[in-house]
């Protein structure tokens, strides 16, 4: 089971109001190589990975949910002072008529999530090469928001998220390695 | 709904100078209070990916056991002063229950 802690895994911290980034951010909650996909990711294919990977696919995919609480957090802080107007200059107005402040989870063209993001092919390697690219693909879009936004505070938090998909991509290629040093132990037998 | 508005009334009477200094020093206490947990949990989130992929590192895992000692006091001395972290019996709670009290992490 899942326990909630009534606590961000980093702090959100932002100077502005910023709809503009608002909506930028949006592509790390419901994007294809977003949070959310990632979460849900990992924490399917963990039912049918080699026992060796499972705790870290349960941990990373853990730490996922924490990441996309720390989203939320700043698309929340970024919108919640916004009026109907700057919410509509910021290219927000189709977001606001369906869903006034509230969060949804679609990128930043507007798309809503679909579970065709993400895979499980239940091949172990195929399953964590795709983890590779999701991750490599995750820290890639924290770039791009970065280099988007002159908010310290903000730049902080996401600078954290996207040193955590460099950590996550290192311990799924370790994870290929145990697996292929497991397969290759299996044969000598 | 009508126990709850009476909670948010409680919670919120019209405040002096002296009651909103008060607030502002509550709220550096508990962000600074929370920094130092978040600092320690982060070295366990990294700790246990790591030994996720190397479970023979035994340094690595007497790390992880003193951090989880110096976790779970830092966690208990927090909740005595700003509320429960976790629930499912995992904090206790003071009368009336705590858990539903504000802050919420994106309002921090």
């Amino acid at each position: 089971m899942w326990i909630y802690e009534k606590k961000l895994q980093y702090p959100v911290r932002v100077s502005k109001c910023d709809p503009r980034m608002a909506r930028y951010l949006i592509e790390q909650y419901g994007g294809a190589d977003g949070e959310l996909s990632a979460a849900l990711r990992y924490l399917n294919q963990r039912y049918t990975i080699p026992d060796k990977v499972i705790g870290l696919l349960t941990d990373i995919g853990t730490e996922e949910f924490a990441h996309l609480e720390m989203i939320a957090t700043m698309v929340y802080k970024l919108t919640k002072d916004a009026t109907p107007e700057q919410l509509e200059a910021a290219g927000l107005g189709p977001h606001f008529v369906n869903h006034d402040h509230a969060l949804f989870y679609h990128n930043a063209a507007g798309v809503p999530w679909t579970a065709a993001y993400i895979q499980a092919k239940g091949d172990p390697i195929a399953d964590l090469y795709e983890d590779i690219a999701a991750e490599e693909k995750a820290r890639a879009t924290y770039q791009w928001l970065i280099d988007y936004t002159d908010d310290v505070d903000l730049q902080d938090s996401l600078k954290f998220l996207r040193e955590r998909e460099i950590v996550h991509s290192l311990r799924f290629k370790e994870a290929v390695e145990i697996l292929k040093a497991d397969r290759e132990q299996k044969k000598v037998f | 709904m009508a126990e709850y508005n009476n909670r948010e009334e409680r919670a919120d009477p019209p405040k002096s100078k002296r009651a909103e200094n008060a607030d502002r020093n509550d709220h550096s206490a508990y962000c600074a209070d929370l920094e130092e947990l978040q600092a320690v949990d982060f070295a366990l989130v990294e700790l246990t990916l790591y030994l996720d992929t190397h479970p023979m590192d035994m340094q690595a895992v007497q790390q992880f056991n003193q951090l989880v000692q110096r976790r779970q006091q830092l966690a208990a001395a927090f909740e005595m002063k700003h509320g429960p972290l976790m629930q499912f019996g995992h904090s206790y709670s003071r009368f009336p229950w705590q858990w539903v009290d504000t802050p919420w992490p994106w309002q921090v």
